[in-house]
C-alpha cells in the first residue's frame, strides 16, 4: 500500500521534450517510475527517451492507459494542460510549474471538480513513493523507504524532513509535496487524510508555511479523526507581515495566518509541534519511540 | 505588484468604472496647467491634491518637511500651487511607512467630489480578492467607508457583506443588486452601484488582479457612484499578458537592493536582523531564517537562491547580502536535490576568492546531491570557511559565532 502513485502508476509528462520535461522525465526514469509516454503538441508519433510522444493527453490514455500525468508545461499553459488531463480521464494530475496566474488557477480548479481526478500542486515538488515510483522532481536517494508519510507545501523543506526521518531510523512512505500558491489541487488536510487511511503510514509530518487557513484546516480534522502522530512545523515565524516570502501563498494576512498562529492551532489539536525545523525526525521518533 | 492611486484609478476606468477624475504633476510648474485642465473637463472649483506614495493613511499622513497632511483639500484654483508644494518632493511618514519617510515624487490633482447637492453623500468600503479557501473570488463590501477595514471587521463585524463569484458564470446581475439594496441604495443611486459593481469586477477580472480596494466607493449629493480612492495590486504571475501594466511599476517605491537581486534572478527580502542567510527554496528559507531567530541571532534577510544555483548567482548572492552592514554572519544552507551541492560550494569557493578575505564569519551546510565533494571542495581550498552537514549543527555554529 501507499498513496495517490506506486510501481503500477502508468505515468506519462505533459511538455516532455522540454528541457525541464526532459531532464526529470529521465530521472523519474532511472528511480524506477513507470513512465509510459509523453505529450508534447504537434510532436506526436515522435519517440524521446525511448518512449512515445503524442499529440494529446486522450491519445496517450487510448493507447498506453496512463492514469497518471505531472505536467512541466511553462505557466501561460499550465492551466490548460491540467483541464486537459483531467478531462482525457488522468486520475492524479502532478503539477509542478510556478508562476501559474491566479485567475486561470480559479479557473481550472472549477473545471476539475467534474472529474474524478486528484490534482497535486502546481508549484510544487510532486510525489514520491519510496522505493516505488517518483512523480516529481525531488532527489530520490533522500526518500528511504520507511513509515513515515510526509506533507508539506514546501520542495527542500520536504528533502530536510525526509532525510532526518531516514537519520532516525524511520524512512518514507509517500511524501506528497501539495505547493505553495494560494490555490492548489489538493490541501493539507485532503493529504493528511489520504496517508492517515494508509496501513503502511505509521505517523505523519506535517510542514506547512504562513499565510491561507490550510494547516489549520488539516489540524482540526486530525483532532477528530487521528489514529497516528501527526508532527507539525510551520515555517516563517521570522517572516514580516504583508510581505510574499518565494512562494506566492506565503503572506501573512491577518492574525490567524502567522506561523504562531497555526503552531498553536496545530498544538490545541493534538499536533507534536516542533518550533526547529532540525528536530522532525528526532521528534518522530521520539512519538513513536523509536532510537535511531 | 502595487501600483499608484492614479495608476489604479487609469486601469479602473479603462474598463469603465467612474472614478474621482484628475490629473498626475512631477512638477510644481505643471500644477496651474493640469489644475485648469481638470476644471474644464469636470467642472470643479476646489481640488485634492493626494501624495502618490505606496502606502495608507496618508490624509492623516505628515510631510516631515512641511508639516502638511499627505491629502489636503485647495479650495479654489489660486491655492493650488501651495498646498504642491506643501506635499510634492517632501517625505511623507504614515501609519504604513514603518516610521520611515516615504519621497513623494508625483501628486495627483483630482476633482472635488463632496460637493453639496440633493442629497448627503455617503462613503462605503469594496474590495474585491481571492478567497483561498473557497478557491474563488469575492466582493467584499461595508457600509462603513473611510475607515480602516480591519478596524471595521473588529468592531462591528455585521457591517462587512461578502458576496462570493463562482467562475462558470461570473458575476450576475442579482448579485449586483443585493450589493446596492445592502448598502442601503434606492432609485438612481442603487442602478449606479450595480454598474459600478458590475464594471469593477469586469476591471478585476481583466487585468489579472490580486487585489482591489476601494475606499471609500462614494455615492455623491447627485447620486453618482465613484471611487475616490483605488488600491490596486496586480498578480505579478498575470503579468505576461499585460505589458502596459508591467511597465507601471514603480521601482523607486522598492528597496533598491530588492529590485538589484530581482534583476539577478534572486528571490530576496529585506529584513533587519544580524544573520545575512543564502537558501535553496522558499520553505526551507523561511525555515532557515527561524533557526536563525532560535540561535540568538536574527536573520538579516531572506534569499532564495532557487532551483539553478551556480557560481554566479552565488556570487551575486554574497554582494547582495554583504551589502547589509548590519549583517555579523552568513548562514548558506542548501539542500541539493536538483542544486548540485558542488556547484554551489564552487561559487563559494570562488567568491571568497574574489572577496579576498570575507569580512564576516561564513557558514556553509551542504546536504543532498554531492553533498561530500561540496565539502571536500571547501575543505582542500583552504579558506576560512565553517562547514557542517546537519541542519542542527548549522544552528549551534549560529550561536557560537554570535557569542
Amino acid at each position: 500500500m501507499s498513496v495517490l502513485v506506486n510501481k503500477d502508476s502508468k505515468v506519462i509528462v505533459q511538455g516532455f521534450t522540454g528541457s525541464e520535461g526532459t531532464f526529470h522525465a529521465g530521472q523519474m526514469i532511472e528511480y524506477g517510475t513507470n513512465v509510459v509516454g509523453g505529450v508534447t503538441p504537434g510532436k506526436g508519433g515522435q519517440t524521446h527517451l525511448d518512449r512515445p510522444v503524442f499529440n494529446t493527453v486522450a491519445d496517450a490514455v487510448t493507447e498506453k492507459g496512463a492514469d497518471t500525468s505531472i505536467i512541466f508545461v511553462p505557466p501561460a499553459f499550465a492551466a490548460d494542460a491540467i483541464m486537459e488531463a483531467a478531462n482525457a480521464g488522468i486520475k492524479v494530475i502532478v503539477c509542478i510549474t510556478e508562476g501559474i496566474p491566479v485567475k486561470d488557477m480559479v479557473n481550472a480548479k472549477e473545471y476539475i471538480a467534474q472529474y474524478d481526478c486528484t490534482l497535486i500542486g502546481p508549484n510544487c515538488p510532486g510525489v514520491i513513493t519510496a522505493g516505488e515510483a517518483k512523480v516529481g522532481i525531488m532527489p530520490g536517494f533522500v526518500f528511504k523507504e520507511g513509515k513515515i508519510g510526509i506533507v508539506s507545501k514546501s520542495g527542500t523543506l520536504t528533502y530536510e524532513a525526509a532525510d532526518q526521518v531516514a537519520k532516525a531510523g524511520l524512512g518514507i512512505t509517500t511524501a506528497i509535496g501539495i505547493g505553495g500558491d494560494p490555490i492548489i489541487g489538493t490541501t493539507t488536510k485532503e493529504a493528511v487524510e489520504l496517508l492517515m487511511n494508509d496501513p503502511e503510514t505509521e505517523g505523519i509530518v506535517m510542514i506547512g508555511e504562513i499565510g491561507g487557513n490550510l494547516e489549520a484546516d488539516a489540524a482540526r480534522w486530525v483532532k477528530d479523526n487521528s489514529k497516528k502522530p501527526v508532527v507539525g512545523f510551520i515555517a516563517g515565524e521570522t517572516a514580516p507581515k504583508g510581505r510574499t516570502m518565494g512562494h506566492a501563498g506565503a503572506i501573512v494576512g491577518g492574525h490567524d495566518d502567522t506561523a504562531e498562529a497555526k503552531k498553536q492551532i496545530m498544538r490545541d489539536c493534538g499536533i507534536h509541534v516542533v518550533d526547529s525545523p532540525a528536530e522532525i525526525g528526532k521528534k518522530m521518533a521520539e512519538v513513536l519511540g523509536v532510537t535511531a | 505588484m502595487n501600483l499608484h492611486e492614479y495608476q489604479g484609478k487609469s486601469i479602473l476606468k479603462s474598463f469603465g468604472v467612474a472614478i474621482q477624475e484628475g490629473r498626475v504633476v512631477d512638477k510644481v510648474e505643471d500644477a496651474q496647467a493640469a489644475a485648469k485642465e481638470l476644471s474644464a473637463e469636470t467642472g470643479t472649483e476646489w481640488y485634492v491634491v493626494k501624495a502618490q506614495i505606496h502606502a495608507g493613511g496618508r490624509g492623516k499622513g505628515t510631510v516631515e518637511e512641511t508639516g502638511s497632511h499627505g491629502v489636503v483639500l485647495a479650495k479654489g484654483i489660486d491655492k493650488v500651487d501651495d498646498t504642491v508644494k506643501g506635499i510634492l518632493g517632501g517625505h511623507l511618514t504614515t501609519a504604513q511607512t514603518n516610521g520611515v519617510g516615504k519621497l513623494v515624487n508625483k501628486v495627483l490633482i483630482a476633482e472635488d467630489v463632496y460637493y453639496p447637492g440633493a442629497s448627503e453623500p455617503s462613503e462605503f468600503y469594496m474590495s474585491v480578492l481571492l478567497d483561498r479557501g473557497a478557491g474563488r473570488n469575492i466582493i467584499m463590501y461595508s457600509t462603513e467607508g473611510g475607515m480602516d477595514i480591519e478596524t471595521v471587521a473588529e468592531e462591528t463585524p455585521h457591517l462587512i457583506f461578502k458576496e462570493e463569484i463562482d467562475p462558470r458564470v461570473g458575476l450576475q446581475g442579482f448579485q449586483t443588486r443585493k450589493i446596492a439594496f445592502n448598502l442601503g441604495l434606492s432609485g438612481q443611486a442603487m442602478k449606479q452601484m450595480t454598474k459600478f459593481v458590475s464594471a469593477l469586477y469586469a476591471a478585476y477580472e481583466g487585468c489579472d488582479a490580486a487585489m482591489f480596494e476601494i475606499n471609500p466607493v462614494l455615492k455623491t449629493s447627485d447620486d453618482k457612484i465613484i471611487a475616490v480612492d483605488a488600491k490596486v495590486t496586480l498578480d505579478g504571475s498575470g503579468l505576461f499578458r499585460h505589458a502596459e501594466y508591467a511597465a507601471m511599476r514603480d521601482k523607486t517605491e522598492e528597496d533598491a537592493t530588492e529590485v538589484e537581486a530581482d534583476e539577478a534572478g534572486l528571490n530576496f527580502v529585506k529584513l533587519d536582523g544580524n544573520v545575512g542567510c543564502m537558501v535553496n527554496g522558499a520553505g526551507l528559507a523561511m525555515a532557515t531564517m527561524d533557526i536563525i531567530k532560535l540561535s540568538g541571532g536574527n536573520p538579516a534577510n531572506f534569499l532564495d537562491v532557487g532551483g539553478t544555483a551556480d557560481a554566479e548567482r552565488v556570487e551575486k548572492a554574497f554582494n547582495i547580502i554583504l551589502k547589509d552592514e548590519n549583517v555579523k554572519a552568513i548562514l548558506i544552507n542548501i539542500f541539493g536535490g536538483i542544486v548540485r551541492c558542488d556547484r554551489v560550494a564552487q561559487g563559494v569557493v570562488d567568491a571568497y576568492k574574489n572577496f579576498g578575505s570575507f569580512p564576516v564569519p561564513l557558514i556553509v551546510r551542504l546536504q543532498g546531491t554531492n553533498a561530500e565533494e561540496a565539502k571536500q571542495l571547501i575543505d582542500d581550498s583552504g579558506l576560512d570557511v565553517i562547514s557542517v552537514v546537519q541542519l542542527q549543527d548549522a544552528a549551534d555554529k549560529v550561536k557560537e559565532v554570535l557569542a
